[in-house]
């Protein structure tokens, strides 16, 4: 307990490679319009108001900057399918923050949210779009304020509203709160709760809201962090941005490390080209596994993701190669844990997780994630079954049919199964509930052997410590 | 008479205004009125569906969904310890025991001064610094039992334990109900103006005329 006022959230730790998203992030007032524009803030929405809408759209296109939210779309290309012709259109921000692991779109929204805010003027500028909604999850009580404060100097200062900085642009950015619901971070459940529904996800096609959106018409929905890159792209252009990181994931990306490491952190790192080792390892990064402890797995991309284990260290951030060996990088929120880790309660644990938060449309999802924990939970108490463990993976292929992506498993000459999972379901929350159960029932069977046969010397009777029962 | 007071029912007015549809109100009122009252009562829901030509089964469909509203009376102080995996690596099992067993209550109860109300959450966004707790949204870093105490100590003193977070907040943590401290305010004069869909017949102002046929 130190009893220090920290005027910041914590977790964001400074390391010595390029900053996109987290330049200001070391003034302790970078929240405020002031210190904003004594550092360039709203230079990248008067450099993109000096070009038409459809240039400022190409060089997003260009930058080919990914989407940060999970999926990882190209943000130009989705930009690019609004239908013609149809108006208005809407921007959605999705800052509804809960993956399992992932801590940056809070920072970015408590730290820098002047930042999104330009981000967002952008994007309504090169894409004719009349109103932005940013929807801040319901817990963040900071980042609603914080955001409320910017907001209210931006329209003040007329870089939000009518006529922003005299041109004809003119958007009103509207500060929404969700209200505590996972699955409103799928985008068309976002859209539902925004229409003032339950968060449930809609039925595709149309695939993209871009089609068919907020009110039935043409909407962009896009990750904070994803828009928060925008402005600098306006400023040094989509050829600088692609100078750093792969030719295939450009720029750099936040990455919240948590679990068992030395120093947990959120770093702004370059894509494609650092390696989980680096990261974990790095004397800027992690600085190793909590003292003298080994690594037993990790969950590379936020709980939605199958894991990994030592031998997926030197693979890099880069979506395609996480992907070919079995995961995603998702949201970026990577969970380390050590050889102490029991992997049937850390499984556990997360199933939970997706079992709490399915929405209840789609029956795979609704009875059988809920199957999955009790399960889980009965074999955690000493109550499980041999038959158990393939019941855990019938009830994942009712989600989920045929191979589950996994990481290879070379003791037994399994080989990896590929990204992404099928889906019995609407959307990607009932598959994810899948992964921590194919992971470690892979990897870590007699764990789960271990506990069901009870081999792990827990008395028959706890009411006979003496072992006298039945003497 | 609105149920909201005079207040609250200037605040329900500039939220409503700022959606194209009403009904997107329905979720920020309810919020308002958490803020008013602590929990939903049925005569809020009645309020907001009045507001936002809705139905009170639909404001409660709604609201329903969404773990933060209360349907019932709950703590002053609503405590949310997290035991996802980040948090549970670290001591967030244990840290939710500590509160239950120190409080009396199990989660989701409420303690009989009505002062506390423990919930066990999802991951509440602060990974790199479990285990972590929160009281009324506002976050208490790399907690141990000793931290969980002394919060609890604070506020039974009406103290601010605020001074022991590492959130970025000030002052005192408001009562159950109320989240963001500051709101949105925009000055008429800097509106753009928001208008229902089915109003607009064309691409906004700042957009080429010849954007529709220049996109491909």
């Amino acid at each position: 307990m130190t009893g220090a006022y920290v005027p910041h959230a914590a977790g964001y730790v400074d390391n010595d490679g390029p900053k996109v998203v987290t330049s200001r992030f070391p003034h302790e007032d970078s929240f405020t319009l002031e210190r904003s524009l004594a550092t360039g803030g709203y230079e990248g929405l008067r450099a993109a108001l000096t070009m038409a809408p459809d240039v400022v759209h190409a060089q997003v296109r260009e930058a080919t900057l990914l989407g940060r939210g999970g999926a990882g779309f190209p943000a130009g290309v989705k930009w690019g399918f609004c239908p013609e012709g149809v108006w208005p259109r809407y921007l959605v921000v999705n800052g509804d923050e809960s993956e399992p692991g992932t801590y940056k779109d809070r920072l970015l929204m408590e730290r820098d949210p002047h930042q999104l805010i330009e981000g967002c003027l952008i994007a309504c500028y090169a894409l004719g779009l009349s109103q932005c909604f940013l929807y801040v999850r319901g817990e963040m009580a900071l980042a609603q304020e914080r955001i409320a404060t910017a907001l209210n100097e931006a329209y003040a200062a007329g870089y939000v509203g009518r006529n922003v900085l005299g041109t004809d642009l003119s958007v009103d950015i509207t500060l929404h709160w969700g209200a505590g619901a996972y699955i409103v971070g799928e985008e068309t459940a976002l859209i539902e709760s925004l229409e003032g529904n339950r968060g449930m996800p809609r039925l595709k096609p149309p695939y993209f809201p871009a089609a068919i959106g907020l009110y039935g018409q043409p909407t962009i929905v896009n990750n904070v962090e994803t828009l928060a890159n925008v402005p600098w792209i306006m400023t040094k252009g989509a050829a600088a941005y692609r100078e750093m990181g792969s030719e295939t994931s450009p720029g750099t990306r936040l990455f919240t490390v948590s679990g068992h490491v030395n120093r947990p952190g959120v770093y702004e790192v370059e894509q494609g080209v650092t390696t989980f080792r680096d990261l974990f390892y790095g004397e800027a990064f992690c600085q190793g596994i909590r003292d003298g402890h080994e690594l037993k797995m990790f969950i590379p991309g936020g709980g939605s993701s199958p894991w990994f284990f030592a031998e997926h260290l030197d693979l890099p951030l880069e979506a395609k190669e996480v992907g070919a060996a079995g995961s995603m990088l998702g949201s970026g929120a990577i969970i380390v844990m050590d050889e102490t880790t029991d992997a049937v309660k850390a499984c556990h644990r997360m199933v939970r997780f997706f079992a709490r938060e399915s929405c209840g449309k789609c029956s795979p999802c609704r009875e059988g994630t809920n199957w999955e924990e009790k399960i889980l939970a009965r074999i955690l108490d000493g109550h499980g079954r041999p038959s158990d463990i393939d019941l855990l993976l019938d009830v994942g292929d009712n989600i989920s049919p045929g191979p589950y992506p996994v990481a290879a498993h070379a003791d037994e000459g399994l080989e990896a199964v590929p990204f992404p999972p099928r889906q019995t379901t609407i959307c990607p929350l009932g598959p994810s509930s899948v992964a921590p159960i194919t992971s470690t029932i892979r990897r870590f069977r007699h764990e789960f052997e271990a506990r069901i046969t009870r081999s792990d010397g827990i008395p028959v009777s706890a009411a006979a410590p003496g072992g006298e029962v039945g003497a | 008479m609105s149920w909201f007071d005079a207040s609250h029912e200037r605040i329900a007015r500039e939220i409503l205004a700022r959606y194209p549809k009403p009904k997107s109100a329905v979720i920020p009122l309810l919020h308002l009125a958490q803020e008013q009252e602590g929990w939903i009562t049925p005569d809020a829901m009645a309020e907001i569906a009045a507001m936002t030509g809705t139905t009170a089964a639909e404001v409660l469909g709604t609201g329903s969904f969404y773990e933060m509203f209360k349907f019932h009376p709950v703590g002053r102080y609503v405590v949310n310890v997290c035991t996802n995996v980040s948090c549970q690596l670290l001591g967030g099992e244990e840290l939710l025991e500590h509160a239950e067993s120190t409080l009396g209550v199990r989660a989701g109860g409420t303690t009989d001064d009505g002062l506390f109300t423990v919930e066990d959450v999802e991951c509440v966004a602060a990974c790199t610094e479990a285990p972590c707790f929160t009281v009324n949204y506002r976050y208490f870093h790399r907690a141990d039992t000793d931290t969980f105490d002394e919060v609890v100590a604070d506020l039974r003193a009406g103290r601010s334990p605020l001074v022991r977070g590492a959130s970025g907040d000030g002052g005192d943590i408001p009562d159950h109900g109320t989240l963001g401290r500051v709101r949105q305010h925009v000055p008429d004069d800097r509106r753009a103006g928001v208008v229902p869909p089915e109003d607009v017949t064309g691409p906004p102002a700042w957009m080429p005329a010849a954007e529709d046929e220049a996109a491909s």
